[in-house]
């Protein structure tokens, strides 16, 4: 793909009046929203509200019955997901999506191959590739899987499978990091270690995390976007979100002193 | 920019083992086995590891079921006869040894055609549509006698052109020494294949398709460069078979020479590389051997297939695998007992069942000469009520006894794995 040379953006990723309808009913209802690069946004919202389906529209997996989704200023709507992860965006799933077959090592390096260029290549073998290996590597390191290298990823733990996930998420060095539910399933203490884990391998990159889990995206993100019904109606600093009168009324609800007290 | 700290080129001694045996093999196969008979044997075999070999391109490697593999082995035969054969006329001033490559060249050709809307989608899809493809060509096989030979086929002669060092290809010999030649050169090429991004990312195609779209590669393209490379190769295997028959008839685009690559790369085992060959082997022999053998050879090779998916998915190569790690941690002497037991009562199965087999193929075929029959030594009366008795009766004792074995090996294999692990867990804790 050449880079075609285009303004600086000023958002990493902006959606416009984002629409998406299943049949006659409308799941997503108009978003708007602007992501300054860098930022952490955390996505929350009851069940149903149209998280997941909202980041299907942003990496491609739907197509947005109307609206527009930028990418650092350029169009990714209606694009392939590859085409939109060889623009610099990356996702991980809610339901564990690696390659079960293959080894840690192996899951990784598939992550990385293209962005370092080597496309479909059967001219070249894997063993060879010093920069992808050392990457492979590198990555394995990060979330912390190094003894398992060669193990199936279907054989790992659930934790490790979800930190493999995160590790093929990140693997391409994309700047946009949409991180569907990372933490689903795990226990507490699994959980804030691997709260732990995604801030540290995200450093400096947009991420965007849907979460159930409050006590997760308050401690993670700098700003909350609250998803009810397929429209966005908060989308602040976690303190005036938890604030706010209509999030309160619409969400959280009365439960809103026990999840300040980190209750679930 | 290389970094040093990574360093992944171990000198594999297991693996320069494996390959020099293989090339040992390939030369003096010929000299052991010396028969004419043989000699033949010993070719198709070499033509079936690399059209197999090329099948587990799309099969094990990239989860693709294709019922239409033989369109690119068949393709490759035809354009290779028809090169051949202008090669003869003196048109074409290419050597005999090359135009294997000239098939496999073609069959790319018409796989970079066919194989776009072909790979467009994976799954029950992609061999639905190989599937018809296959019938397309074999119905345009009918309608263009030109190319295809008709009924007769096309036929060709390879002694021809320049006789370097006195090789002419007449003798089979011969021939069988450029076939093994071009089976090492495809195996480690092939082999080769299963290393490269393009291979790895065929494999997490295979694993799941949906993740692959989100690391950046396209899986139709993915599919589509495999789909290729493995025409590339059956091609090769089609020009070979060119060489060594000499004739092409419109056989070798069938559905039925398609599902014979399905069948049996799948009896070898489509999960480890080296299946196919095994795979390739056994359906030599068969079709050379048991079709000799008996008229029900179709039938017998059914069964077997029916009994390897039920029993071992994983074809016998992975049987072969599965009791050499039971052999490495030195737990297979507990089992052989398992095995002959299960061989015997298997064999006395079989042996019933054969024995009715054979009747109603007796009935049906050769009534007329009789309703005797020899088998195996034993006179059979297809009409006679022992006969039929006894042998469901020896069919019967041998499946329960069977059962009872597997059940009882069974019991024992699994307590081999769990000490297998319990083995792995302490010397991980080392």
């Amino acid at each position: 793909m050449t880079v075609v040379s285009h303004p600086p953006a000023d958002y990493a990723l902006e959606l416009k009046d984002l629409r998406k309808s299943f049949g006659k009913s409308e799941i997503i209802r108009g978003i708007n929203m602007a992501i300054p690069s860098g930022e952490r946004v955390g996505i929350i919202g009851p069940n149903g509200a149209g998280k997941s389906t909202l980041f299907n529209l942003i990496s491609g997996r739907f197509e947005p019955s109307s609206g527009q989704v930028l990418l650092n200023g350029q169009r990714i709507d209606g694009k392939k997901p590859f085409e939109i992860n060889r623009m610099g965006l990356s996702r991980s799933f809610q339901i564990t999506n690696i390659f079960p077959k293959l080894s840690v090592f192996e899951n990784l390096r598939c992550g990385v191959l293209w962005s370092l260029g080597y496309k479909y290549t059967f001219l070249k073998f894997l063993a060879d590739l010093d920069d992808a290996n050392a990457r492979a590597e590198a990555l394995m390191h990060m979330i912390k899987l190094d003894k398992k290298r060669d193990v199936l990823a279907v054989n790992l733990t659930y934790a490790e499978q979800r930190a493999l996930e995160i590790g093929i998420t990140i693997a391409g060095g994309a700047n946009v990091i949409l991180l569907d539910e990372p933490t689903a399933g795990m226990s507490r203490s699994e959980t804030s270690r691997f709260i732990s884990l995604i801030k540290e391998v995200t450093v400096g990159k947009t991420l965007l995390t849907v979460e159930h889990d409050m006590g997760v995206v308050f401690g993670l993100a700098d700003k909350i976007a609250v998803v009810v019904y397929g429209e966005v109606i908060a989308y602040d600093k976690p303190e005036a979100v938890r604030a706010d009168q209509r999030v309160q009324e619409a969400y959280l609800g009365s439960s809103v002193a026990d999840q300040q007290a980190g209750g679930h | 920019m290389a970094q040093q700290f990574y360093q992944f080129k171990p000198l594999n001694v297991g693996r320069f083992l494996v390959w020099s045996s293989f090339t040992l093999l390939l030369v003096i196969a010929p000299l052991i086995f010396t028969t004419s008979l043989s000699h033949t044997i010993l070719s198709q075999m070499g033509i079936a590891i690399i059209v197999c070999l090329s099948y587990n391109i799309l099969l094990g490697q990239g989860g693709m079921l294709s019922f239409g593999h033989a369109v690119y082995s068949g393709m490759g035969s035809f354009l290779a006869i028809h090169t051949l054969n202008l090669a003869s006329k003196g048109a074409l001033p290419i050597p005999v040894s090359l135009i294997p490559i000239v098939g496999g060249v073609a069959s790319m050709l018409v796989a970079v055609v066919m194989g776009w809307v072909t790979t467009k989608k994976s799954g029950t899809t992609f061999a639905m549509i190989t599937l018809g493809v296959g019938e397309l060509i074999w119905a345009m096989s009918l309608m263009f006698p030109e190319f295809f030979g008709g009924e007769g086929g096309v036929s060709g002669n390879r002694v021809t052109g320049s006789k370097l060092w006195g090789v002419t290809y007449g003798p089979q010999i011969q021939l069988y020494y450029l076939i093994a030649i071009y089976t090492l050169v495809c195996t480690a090429l092939m082999f080769a294949f299963t290393r490269t991004p393009l291979g790895r990312m065929l494999n997490a195609v295979r694993d799941n398709p949906e993740r692959v779209e989100f690391v950046g590669y396209d899986t139709q393209k993915v599919r589509y460069f495999a789909f290729i490379v493995a025409a590339f190769f059956a091609g090769i295997s089609g020009g070979l078979a060119a060489l060594n028959f000499e004739i092409v008839t419109s056989e070798v685009v069938s559905g039925y020479r398609s599902g014979a690559y399905l069948l049996f790369t799948f009896l070898g085992g489509a999960t480890f590389f080296f299946g196919p060959i095994l795979g390739g082997i056994m359906m030599v022999l068969a079709f050379v051997l048991l079709s000799e053998f008996t008229k029900a050879w179709l039938l017998y090779l059914g069964l077997i297939f029916l009994f390897m998916v039920m029993y071992a998915p994983g074809g016998l190569a992975s049987l072969i695998m599965m009791n050499l790690r039971v052999a490495m941690y030195g737990h297979l002497r507990k089992l052989w007992v398992g095995y002959l037991a299960l061989a015997l009562t298997a064999l006395v199965a079989l042996l019933g069942a054969a024995a009715m087999i054979e009747m109603v193929y007796h009935l049906q075929l050769n009534s007329a000469m009789g309703s005797e029959l020899a088998f195996l030594g034993a006179k059979l009366d297809s009409k006679g009520l022992n006969s039929w008795f006894g042998s469901a009766f020896v069919m019967l004792t041998g499946l329960g006894l069977f059962e009872v074995c597997r059940r009882q090996y069974l019991r024992e294999w699994d307590r081999i794995q769990e000490d297998i692990e319990k083995e792995i867990k302490r010397r991980e804790a080392l």
